[in-house]
């Protein structure tokens, strides 16, 4: 793909925000995740924050026809179906969540690190997505 | 564990960084970036829509890294939990990703922003169950020693 390595660019200011947010830190997220314990909100700005910033971009960019290097662009408006397996995958992924306190973005981004966290979190992630893909198929 | 600290400023400009980012994907190629499926879809390995994912992931690693060394408040971490905890963890974070078809970023920031009925309810899911995870460990089965 032309340009492929300019998406290193948005990889750098993501990984960036995570680890500014406290994303990245499993400590953090538990205390957003305990709502009976010392519940700590400050999670719930990150969200507030990227939905705010992917939705400007959003209405950006359908100001011009096409991607700035090539592709096409999805409507602005998503469509979508309602599958048992959206929920069924959801409710893992939550399971997984409040174990470990990582979700993707954050384990990648302490991958950085060297974290051992990270280092025993990511190769099990992956083993997960490519079981995902053998048993269920490629894509939801 | 510590009491954490209510800290929204940092929380809201990472967020913006976040959104930001994916943002930014969109604006040079078109495509929805949540990071669960830029990993999973590098393993298809189809012509031409595998070296942006490689570009993105190492983008993210190297961009972690520089902000906890730049920044060192970013790089406060607490485990929280064991290792053989974190390696299931990890396997049910993938496998309900990609079962799902999304994780924080891509149902989360993309699907909301987006008004994705699937994206909306995908988050509202996790997050529930997520919340009753942390419920059960931390104070049922923790016998609320924590």
């Amino acid at each position: 793909m032309r340009g492929a390595a300019l998406l290193f660019l948005p990889g750098v200011v993501f990984g960036v925000g995570l680890a500014v947010s406290g994303m990245t830190d499993p400590g953090k997220v538990i205390g957003f995740l305990d709502l009976a314990g010392e519940w700590d909100p400050s999670l719930a700005f990150v969200m507030g924050g990227a939905v705010l910033a992917f939705t400007l971009l959003n209405q950006v960019v359908h100001r011009r026809a096409k991607p700035l290097l090539e592709g096409e662009l999805p409507g602005r408006r998503a469509k979508g179906e309602l599958t048992p397996r959206l929920f069924i995958g959801a409710a893992l992924f939550g399971v997984g969540w409040g174990l470990g306190g990582i979700c993707p973005g954050p384990a990648l981004a302490n991958l950085g690190a060297l974290r051992l966290e990270a280092l025993v979190f990511v190769p099990a992630m992956l083993v997960g997505m490519l079981i995902a893909q053998r048993v269920f198929g490629a894509d939801a | 564990m510590t009491i954490a600290e209510f800290e929204p400023v940092p929380a809201l400009v990472g967020g913006l960084l976040i959104g930001g980012a994916t943002g930014l994907a969109l604006v040079l190629n078109g495509k929805i970036a949540g990071v669960s499926g830029v990993v999973a879809r590098i393993f298809r390995r189809v012509s031409g829509d595998t070296a942006w994912r490689v570009a993105f992931v190492v983008g993210l690693v190297v961009g972690g890294a520089a902000s906890f060394v730049l920044y060192p408040p970013s790089a406060s971490f607490e485990r929280a939990a064991s290792l053989p905890v974190m390696a299931v963890a990890g396997l049910l974070v993938g496998l309900g990703a990609r079962v799902g078809g999304g994780c924080t970023s891509g149902h989360g920031v993309c699907g909301i922003s987006r008004g994705s009925t699937p994206g909306i309810l995908g988050t509202v899911t996790f997050m529930g169950v997520a919340f009753l995870t942390v419920f059960v460990i931390h104070h049922l089965v923790a016998g609320g020693a924590s």
